[in-house]
């Protein structure tokens, strides 16, 4: 372990940009998928769950 | 003979997968935030600093694995399109459509972190060499099969054109591969072979391993709820999906 304190950490040695820009990115990216997908099960699940409901009024 | 191929429809059918794979998330996901968390741990606070790199190395810890995400998951978007084309298995055309979106973030993700790391390291964000542009191909064929199978109203048609796509671009992952050792690249060789011992220090390894199964276990998580949000779309006439949302009116 080599970070004497959290600014040298979050210098990365002069590499920050690049460093926390690719993690960020993927930080991003893979939250984004999730938080979407997630919600589109949700969305299909209240889909059917109203289908069925209609077809028991019916 | 009989009886066997009607197990196996029974096995591959939209409903069982729904029950399987609802059952198999809570792990998954807690899989993937473990695995990830202790990967990071090992890569930014026990692995040293790299002596020809600095600290910009430590973008290998997620570039590696998502370029490989990227190539395994279009392999399995092809075969099981292909499964699904053959057998006219619906879960299986179900299960790559619940793929491509997946494979596209990870190749987003190889791309960007590769231009992270080559802007201190080459000088530049990117390079017209074979390895960056068939994995820029690779990009382009994810986007083209979502494109294709999205644009066809008939859903069995559709899986079909879908298919036919992901197989023929199959061609371009050994090509993405092996393009480091057939051509003359700015890129890297390979840093793990099948065959040689790697050449990194190993908590660098560990890092990077742990946060490809992260990798893996957040794939199939997110893959199992994108294919079950797929199979509630295309099954809500059928009694178990409408069984399935009554019981989840009584819950809430």
């Amino acid at each position: 372990m080599s970070w004497g304190s959290a600014s040298e950490f979050f210098a990365m040695g002069g590499y920050g940009l690049y460093v926390w820009g690719s993690y960020g990115i993927t930080a991003a990216l893979i939250g984004y998928e999730a938080w979407s997908t997630l919600r589109r099960r949700r969305r299909a699940l209240n889909d059917a769950l109203a289908s069925a409901a209609q077809k028991a009024q019916r | 003979m009989n009886g066997n191929r009607l197990r196996l429809f029974t096995f591959a059918a939209p409903s069982r997968f729904y029950s399987l794979s609802g059952s198999l998330l809570p792990w998954l996901w807690a899989a993937a935030a473990l695995l990830a968390a202790a990967g990071l741990y090992l890569g930014f606070f026990v692995a040293p600093t790299d002596a020809q790199q600095g600290e910009s190395y430590r973008i290998i810890f997620i570039h590696v694995p998502a370029a490989w995400m990227s190539m395994v998951v279009y392999l399995a978007m092809a075969g099981w399109a292909a499964i699904g084309w053959i057998f006219n298995a619906r879960m299986a055309s179900m299960l790559a459509r619940a793929l491509a979106p997946s494979g596209m973030v990870f190749t987003l993700i190889a791309l960007a972190t590769g231009s992270f790391w080559g802007k201190p390291a080459w000088g530049t964000w990117w390079v017209w060499d074979a390895r960056l542009t068939s994995e820029l191909i690779l990009l382009f064929l994810y986007v083209g099969y979502i494109a294709l199978v999205e644009a066809i109203d008939d859903v069995k048609r559709a899986d079909h054109a879908g298919a036919l796509l992901a197989i023929v671009g199959a061609v371009n992952v050994p090509v993405i591969y092996f393009s480091v050792r057939w051509w003359n690249t700015l890129h890297q060789g390979a840093t793990i072979t099948m065959s040689a011992a790697p050449k990194m220090q190993s908590t660098m390894l560990t890092a990077m391993l742990l946060l490809t199964f992260a990798f893996w276990a957040y794939a199939f998580a997110v893959v199992f709820v994108r294919a079950r949000a797929i199979v509630l779309e295309r099954e809500h006439e059928a009694e178990w999906v409408r069984g399935l949302a009554l019981a989840a009116r009584k819950l809430s």
